[in-house]
C-alpha cells in the first residue's frame, strides 16, 4: 500500500465530483458517498501503516514520481512521498475526515445545501490529502492553495448571512496575505537548490550548506510567513475565531486534521530548510519559537474573555498550533508531530462535543448553557475528556505530547520557550475548566427543553473519545513507539532530534502547573473568591478591555489598510482619469482616423475601383461583342472558317 | 498516279462542303453539305495512308464514317423537331439566339 498510497487522496477527489453531480438523486443525498469514500481511504491508510510499522528498521521512504509536464529542461511533476509524517497524517486526516463525515449526518440534517456541504468536504478532505503525500513544494501549494478555497466555501456555508461570508472572505484574504511569502519563498528555494521542486532534495541541500546561508534564512523566512497565515500564528491569527462561522463539523476538521495543521505540517516536511535556516541548534532564541511563544500567551489570554464556546475552542487551536511551532523553533521534531498527532483527537472531539451542545439549546454562548451535565450525558463525559486532555493532566494524551515539548525547550537550550509553555499549560487547564464550568455546572440558563443529540453524532464523540484518552501513550517512556515510526529522514539533524529520557521532576511540574490552573479557574468561579476583581483594580480593568478588543488588532489592521487604501484609491483614480484614460482615448482616436483614412483611399478608390473597374470593362466589352452574337448559325460557320484559314495561313507563312 | 490528283479532289469536295454549309438554306443541304467536308478528309486520311503503306490511315476514315453516321442522326432529329415546330427550315429564320 505504501507504494500505491496517491490512491488515498483520489478517492475523496472523486466522491467530490460523483456528489457534486449525482448527489442530489441519491437517497442519502451524497452523505453516504462521502462516508464510502473516506471509509475506503480510511482503511487504505490504516493499511499503509500497519505496512510502515512492519517494515524493518531503518524504514525507507517510498518516493514515486511522474513527469507531469517539462520545459526548459525543468521536470514540473507529480509524485508521492511516503515516510512515518506522511503515514500518520494519512491516518489523522481520513479518521477525523470520517468521524466528521459521519457527524454531519446529525448535525446538517435538513440544512438547504446539505448534498454541497458534502461535497466540499470530500474536496477538503482530499486537498489536505494531496498536501500530505505530495513530493514536491509544487504540488504541495497546489494542496494548499485547494485547502484554503474549501475552507472559504465551508466557513462561508451559510453566506446569506453577511457575518458569515466576510468571515469567509476574512479567512481567505489573511492566510492569502501569508501565501504571498510562501510562493515566493517556493520560487526562490526553486532556484537556490538548483532549480529543483523535491522536498528531500530541498532539506539535503539545506543542510549539506548547499544552499548559501543568507538565501536560506530569506527563503525560511518567507515560508514561514505562509506557515503564520495558514496555522494563524500571530500576527495573522485573527482569521480563526472568526472562522467559527462555519458549521461546526467544519470548525472540527479545520482544526484537527486539515488547514491549520497545514502550515506545521509544512515546517516539519521542510525542517532542513527552517533547521538551517533559523540556525535551531544555536539555542537561545529564534523567529518560529518567539512566534510560537507569543502565539501561546497571547491566544490563551483570549480564550479566558470569549462567551461562545466555539470561540474558546478556537483561540485555545491557535494557542496549541502556537505550542507546536515552538516545539519545531526548539528543535524538538518529534514532540511537534506528536502534539499535532494527539491534539487532533481531542480537538476533534471539543468541537464536535460544542456542536453537540450548540445542536442542543440552539446558542454558541455559555452564557446560554449550564447545567447540562444531567441533560447531555455523553456529550458531558466525552468533552471531559477532552478538556482534561487538553488541559495535559497525566495520564491523558495532552500530557505525553505537552511534556515532550517542554523537554525539547529544556534540554535544547530555550529556557524562555520552557517558561512559556508552562505558564500556557497553566492557562490552558484555567480556560478549559472556566468553560466545563460555565457549560455543565450550575442551573441551566437557555430557553427550551435541552437533549442528548442522535446517535449519528453521539457516536463519534464517543469512538474520539478513545484516541483522545490513549494517544498519548503511543510515546510514553517504555513504548516509545512513535518515536520509531515518525522520524525526519534526512541525513544532518538526526543527533539534534534524539529523543531525550523522560523528567519526572518536568512532568511533575507541568501537571502541578496544570493543576494549579484548574484550581485557580474553580477559585474564581466555583468559589467566587476573587469576584469582582477586574471591575475593581484599574490596570487589570485596561487588561481586560484590551483582550476583551482582542489586542485591537483587528482594529489595528483595518486602520493600516484604510491609511494605505485611500492615498493609493484616490492617486489610482487620477492615474486613471488622466493617464490612462487619456492613452485610451488617444489610442481610440488614432485608430478612428486611420480607419478613415483606410476608408477613404484603400476602400474606396482602390479595391471599390478595382471591383467596378472589373465590372464596368466586362459590360463594355459585353456590348461591344454582343453585335458578334447575331444568332444565325452559318454566319458563325463562316466565323470559323475564317479564323481557321486566317491561322492556317499564318502557319504556312511562320512555317 | 500521283498524290497531289486526290488531294486536289478532296480539296475541291472540302470547298463545295464549305460552300454549301455557308451558303444553303435549307438545313438538310447544310447537313449534306458537312458530309461532303467529312468525305473529303476522308479521302485525304486514306490517299497518304495508301501512299505510306500504312492502315492508320483507313482506320481513321473508318472511325469518321461511323461518327458521321451518329451526327446525321443527331443533326436530321433537331431539324425534324424544328421542321415540327416551326414549319419551315430555313437557317435564317432561326435567329433566336441574337445577342
Amino acid at each position: 500500500m505504501l507504494d500505491n498510497a496517491w490512491l488515498i487522496p483520489l478517492i475523496p477527489a472523486v466522491s467530490f465530483f460523483v456528489i457534486l453531480f449525482f448527489g442530489k438523486r441519491l437517497p442519502k443525498k451524497g452523505a453516504e458517498v462521502g462516508i464510502a469514500a473516506l471509509t475506503a481511504s480510511f482503511v487504505l491508510s490504516l493499511l499503509t501503516a500497519i505496512e510502515w510499522t512492519g517494515e524493518h528498521v531503518p524504514r525507507h521512504a517510498v518516493h514515486r514520481h511522474t513527469t507531469w509536464f517539462e520545459i526548459g529542461g525543468i521536470d514540473f511533476g507529480a509524485g508521492i512521498h511516503v515516510d512515518g509524517l506522511t503515514v500518520m497524517m494519512l491516518v489523522v486526516v481520513t479518521f477525523i475526515s470520517l468521524m466528521v463525515h459521519v457527524y454531519s449526518t446529525g448535525y446538517m440534517d435538513g440544512d438547504r445545501r446539505y448534498t454541497y456541504f458534502f461535497a466540499a468536504l470530500s474536496l477538503f478532505t482530499a486537498a489536505m490529502l494531496l498536501l500530505v503525500v505530495s513530493d514536491n513544494t509544487l504540488q504541495l501549494m497546489i494542496g494548499w492553495e485547494l485547502v484554503g478555497l474549501c475552507s472559504f466555501m465551508l466557513i462561508g456555508h451559510w453566506w446569506e448571512e453577511g457575518v458569515n461570508s466576510g468571515a469567509a472572505i476574512k479567512a481567505f484574504i489573511t492566510t492569502r496575505t501569508g501565501d504571498i511569502g510562501l510562493m515566493t519563498g517556493i520560487i526562490l528555494l526553486f532556484f537556490a537548490a538548483g532549480r529543483t521542486f523535491d522536498i528531500e532534495a530541498l532539506n539535503r541541500e539545506a543542510l549539506t550548506g548547499g544552499i548559501g546561508h543568507g538565501t536560506l534564512l530569506i527563503g525560511a523566512s518567507l515560508l514561514f510567513l505562509g506557515v503564520m497565515g495558514k496555522s494563524a500564528q500571530f500576527p495573522l491569527h485573527v482569521w480563526l475565531p472568526d472562522a467559527m462561522a462555519g458549521p461546526t463539523p467544519v470548525s472540527a476538521l479545520i482544526h484537527a486534521a486539515t488547514m491549520v495543521v497545514a502550515g506545521v505540517y509544512l515546517v516539519a516536511r521542510l525542517y532542513g530548510v527552517f533547521f538551517a535556516g533559523f540556525s535551531i541548534e544555536v539555542g537561545g532564541t529564534n523567529l518560529v519559537a518567539i512566534i510560537g511563544a507569543i502565539t501561546v500567551l497571547i491566544a490563551a489570554l483570549l480564550a479566558f474573555v470569549q462567551d461562545d464556546v466555539k470561540k474558546v475552542l478556537a483561540y485555545s487551536t491557535v494557542s496549541q498550533l502556537g505550542y507546536m511551532i515552538m516545539a519545531l523553533g526548539v528543535g524538538a521534531w518529534t514532540a511537534a508531530v506528536f502534539h499535532l498527532f494527539t491534539h487532533a483527537f481531542f480537538k476533534a472531539l471539543l468541537f464536535l462535543g460544542s456542536g453537540s451542545l450548540i445542536h442542543a439549546v440552539h446558542s454558541n454562548n455559555m452564557s446560554d448553557m449550564g447545567g447540562l451535565r444531567k441533560f447531555m450525558p455523553t456529550t458531558f463525559w466525552t468533552f471531559m475528556v477532552g478538556s482534561v486532555a487538553l488541559a495535559g493532566i497525566f495520564p491523558l494524551a495532552g500530557f505525553w505530547s505537552k511534556d515532550e515539548i517542554l523537554l525539547g525547550a529544556a534540554e535544547d537550550g530555550y529556557p524562555i520557550m520552557l517558561v512559556v509553555g508552562l505558564i500556557g499549560a497553566f492557562m490552558t487547564a484555567a480556560y478549559m475548566t472556566r468553560a466545563c464550568y460555565l457549560i455543565f455546572a450550575g442551573e441551566y440558563r437557555g430557553h427550551g427543553h435541552p437533549h442528548e443529540s442522535p446517535p449519528s453524532m453521539a457516536w463519534p464523540l464517543r469512538i474520539l473519545a478513545v484516541p483522545a484518552a490513549l494517544a498519548g501513550l503511543l510515546n510514553a517512556p517504555g513504548i516509545l513507539l512513535f518515536n520509531g515510526w515518525v522520524e525526519f529522514e534526512v541525513e544532518g539533524v538526526e543527533h539534534f532530534l534524539e529523543h531525550h529520557d523522560f523528567n519526572p521532576m518536568l512532568a511533575a511540574g507541568s501537571v502541578g502547573v496544570a493543576l494549579l490552573g484548574v484550581a485557580a479557574a474553580a477559585a474564581y468561579y466555583y468559589r467566587g473568591a476573587l469576584n469582582g476583581l477586574a471591575d475593581r483594580v484599574p490596570p487589570l480593568r485596561t487588561a481586560h478591555r484590551v483582550i476583551v478588543n482582542k489586542y485591537y488588532l483587528d482594529h489595528l489592521f483595518l486602520g493600516i489598510i484604510r491609511a494605505i487604501q485611500y492615498p493609493v484609491a484616490r492617486a489610482a483614480y487620477w492615474v486613471n482619469q488622466h493617464v490612462l484614460d487619456g492613452v485610451v482615448n488617444g489610442v481610440g482616436k488614432a485608430a478612428q482616423r486611420t480607419a478613415q483614412v483606410a476608408y477613404d483611399v484603400i476602400d474606396q478608390r482602390v479595391i471599390d475601383g478595382a471591383v467596378n473597374g472589373a465590372g464596368l470593362s466586362a459590360e463594355e466589352g459585353g456590348s461591344i461583342l454582343r453585335h458578334l452574337q447575331t444568332g444565325r448559325v452559318q454566319q458563325y460557320a463562316a466565323l470559323l472558317f475564317g479564323a481557321v484559314a486566317v491561322l492556317a495561313m499564318g502557319l504556312v507563312v511562320l512555317t | 498516279m500521283y498524290l497531289n490528283q486526290f488531294l486536289l479532289l478532296a480539296a475541291i469536295l472540302f470547298c463545295l462542303g464549305v460552300y454549301g454549309v455557308l451558303a444553303r438554306k435549307n438545313a438538310v443541304l447544310v447537313l449534306m453539305s458537312i458530309e461532303l467536308m467529312l468525305n473529303a478528309v476522308n479521302i485525304n486520311l486514306i490517299a497518304f495512308g495508301a501512299f505510306r503503306d500504312n492502315v492508320i490511315g483507313q482506320v481513321f476514315s473508318l472511325f469518321v464514317i461511323a461518327i458521321a453516321a451518329a451526327e446525321v442522326g443527331v443533326g436530321l432529329a433537331i431539324v425534324l423537331l424544328i421542321f415540327r415546330n416551326r414549319a419551315d427550315i430555313d437557317l435564317d429564320e432561326l435567329a433566336q439566339m441574337k445577342g
